[in-house]
């Protein structure tokens, strides 16, 4: 196979499968195989998508849930990654933090929407928190071990060439070299923002997951399934974006 | 600390244009219960190429780390006497594997040891961009580390090393882990490096061919403890190795490297090299 030809095989047998799967769906429905009622069809799609974004309630949804998502995703990595980092680096710290990492971290983020509720209510701030959580350990898990992994010699070449205290290793080696990793966490906790984000909503933050409760509750399902082509979209893009922006900081990794 | 390092040549004066001085180093990782070095003491002249020769696993690596100030030794003193100069440092360390860092390009390698000296950026590209020179690598300068094959990527660890115009140059078993043909042609290069830039370099090996084809001076380094156990002037160059001299020569180095007692002990053994 040229390197053209298979350039383009790939997107091309993706689209076909996508094309496939909704002919079939399509097909399914309109020849009864499934009782209609459980599942809109897809043609059904395109109008209830128009008259959501005609009320402006499908913009609405977007803008909401994308402020959950970026707030929610920006303080939740950040904030694991710094803590992952520290923790990589100071051993005192890492000591000290084991053991609350033990106890914290295999509740999941959305075990604390009791609490979200209780301290921030039912508005962006319950839903930020939540996401927030969910990410925290996605981040912190990468930032720890990429700093873990990194060729203990670096250091002696850091220190050789003048580059020995704590600021100028975490410089010239640590966020260099564990840059790989804790990007890695980054794109894992923007798919898993996203599924925060929707479960956060169900419980009442206005926004896509709530939307979609709305819509489910009046049995709209063409409805329901246009929010989770939505949600699919947002997510291709964020992570499109990602993508670009890793290419760039990371050349080197080639 | 324990190691002292004095800012001016005439500090030592009476000694000669001494590099680094060793005095009585020991170093112990469990409080001096055991010790992996013991009494070694040393001094290098400024210009001398001087090979630390001993089995593998004696401790070269770690004096090599004692007297870079990356491991403090338990006893003793090491001195380092820099030049004057400005922005240069006492000492460089060129590793085994190269170590390069590979999120930098060839050139932001070899600018390490230059950033935090004072200098612009563009003072340390055109210092970096000569070291490359004298490398053979000028044209590689925008590749990524990976690009490179092993033999130019220890090149890249000379150039990092020289370009901070260290007063020693350490070198710590560097061509170690490169084919035949292309260590040959990188110790062809040191040695024309060296007579040009008249540098003192400090080189660990563990190969006594490569021991006798770089260095005027030989230190044998072994035992339990490791102490220094032989001190060889190697003889000026256009140099034989074939000739019964050198061949007796060797062949005491590998006895003592062996830990076999030395035949030629009485003879002029512990006679410090004047070189």
């Amino acid at each position: 196979m040229t390197p053209v030809r298979s350039f383009w095989m790939r997107p091309l047998l993706g689209a076909l499968g996508l094309i496939a799967l909704f002919g079939t769906w399509e097909a399914s429905i309109r020849l009864g195989w499934v009782p209609s009622g459980l599942l809109p069809a897809p043609s059904s799609l395109g109008p209830a998508w128009l008259e959501e974004v005609r009320s402006g309630a499908w913009i609405q949804a977007i803008r909401d849930s994308l402020t959950h998502y970026v707030m929610g995703l920006a303080i939740g990595s950040v904030l694991g990654m710094l803590t992952g980092l520290l923790c990589g680096t100071v051993p005192l710290l890492d000591g000290l933090l084991s053991g609350v990492v033990r106890v914290l971290r295999p509740i999941p983020g959305l075990a604390w929407v009791p609490f979200a509720i209780l301290w921030f209510g039912l508005d962006t701030a319950g839903a930020t928190f939540v996401i927030a959580v969910s990410v925290f350990w996605i981040n912190f898990y990468a930032a720890y071990g990429a700093v873990q992994a990194i060729d203990p010699d670096l250091y002696e070449v850091a220190a050789s060439f003048g580059h020995g205290g704590f600021w100028a290793r975490l410089r010239t080696v640590v966020i260099p070299a564990s840059a790989p990793g804790v990007l890695a966490g980054l794109r894992t906790g923007l798919g898993q923002a996203w599924m925060s984000v929707v479960a956060a909503e169900l419980f009442g933050v206005p926004g896509i997951g709530a939307r979609m409760m709305q819509a489910s509750s009046l049995l709209a399902t063409d409805l329901v399934v246009v929010y989770m082509l939505t949600m699919a979209l947002l997510y291709a893009l964020t992570d499109t974006v990602f993508m670009l922006v890793r290419g760039r900081l990371l050349g080197w990794q080639g | 600390m324990n190691a002292v390092v004095t800012d001016k040549a005439e500090t030592v004066a009476g000694m000669g244009d001494v590099v680094v001085r060793l005095d009585n180093i020991g170093l112990s990782h469990d409080h001096g219960r055991s010790f992996i070095l013991r009494h070694v003491d040393l001094e290098i002249r400024r210009g001398a190429f001087v090979a630390v020769l001993g089995p593998s696993g004696v401790g070269k690596s770690t004096l090599l780390r004692v007297i870079m100030g990356l491991i403090r030794p338990s006893e003793g003193t090491v001195s380092l006497h820099p030049s004057p100069t400005a922005a240069h440092r006492p000492a460089a360390m060129v590793f085994q594997d190269a170590k390069l860092m590979p999120w930098r390009s060839v050139r932001r390698n070899v600018e390490l040891g230059l950033e935090g000296l004072g200098l612009t950026r563009p003072q340390r590209r055109e210092r970096a961009m000569a070291a490359l020179e004298l490398v053979g690598l000028a044209d590689m300068a925008d590749r990524w580390p990976r690009q490179l094959s092993g033999g130019q990527r220890q090149r890249v660890g000379v150039a990092r090393a020289l370009t901070v115009e260290p007063d020693l140059l350490l070198m710590d078993e560097p061509f170690g882990a490169l084919d035949a043909i292309t260590r040959g042609a990188l110790q062809d290069e040191l040695l024309r490096i060296h007579a040009r830039r008249h540098g003192t370099v400090l080189f660990v090996t563990h190969d006594l061919d490569e021991a006798l084809i770089l260095a005027d001076r030989i230190i044998i380094l072994e035992g339990h403890p490791a102490g220094l156990r032989g001190d060889f002037a190697v003889g000026a160059r256009p140099r034989d190795n074939t000739a019964p001299g050198m061949r007796a020569m060797a062949e005491r180095m590998r006895r003592l490297i062996a830990g076999e007692p030395d035949p030629g002990a009485d003879a002029a053994y512990w006679q410090a090299s004047e070189i």
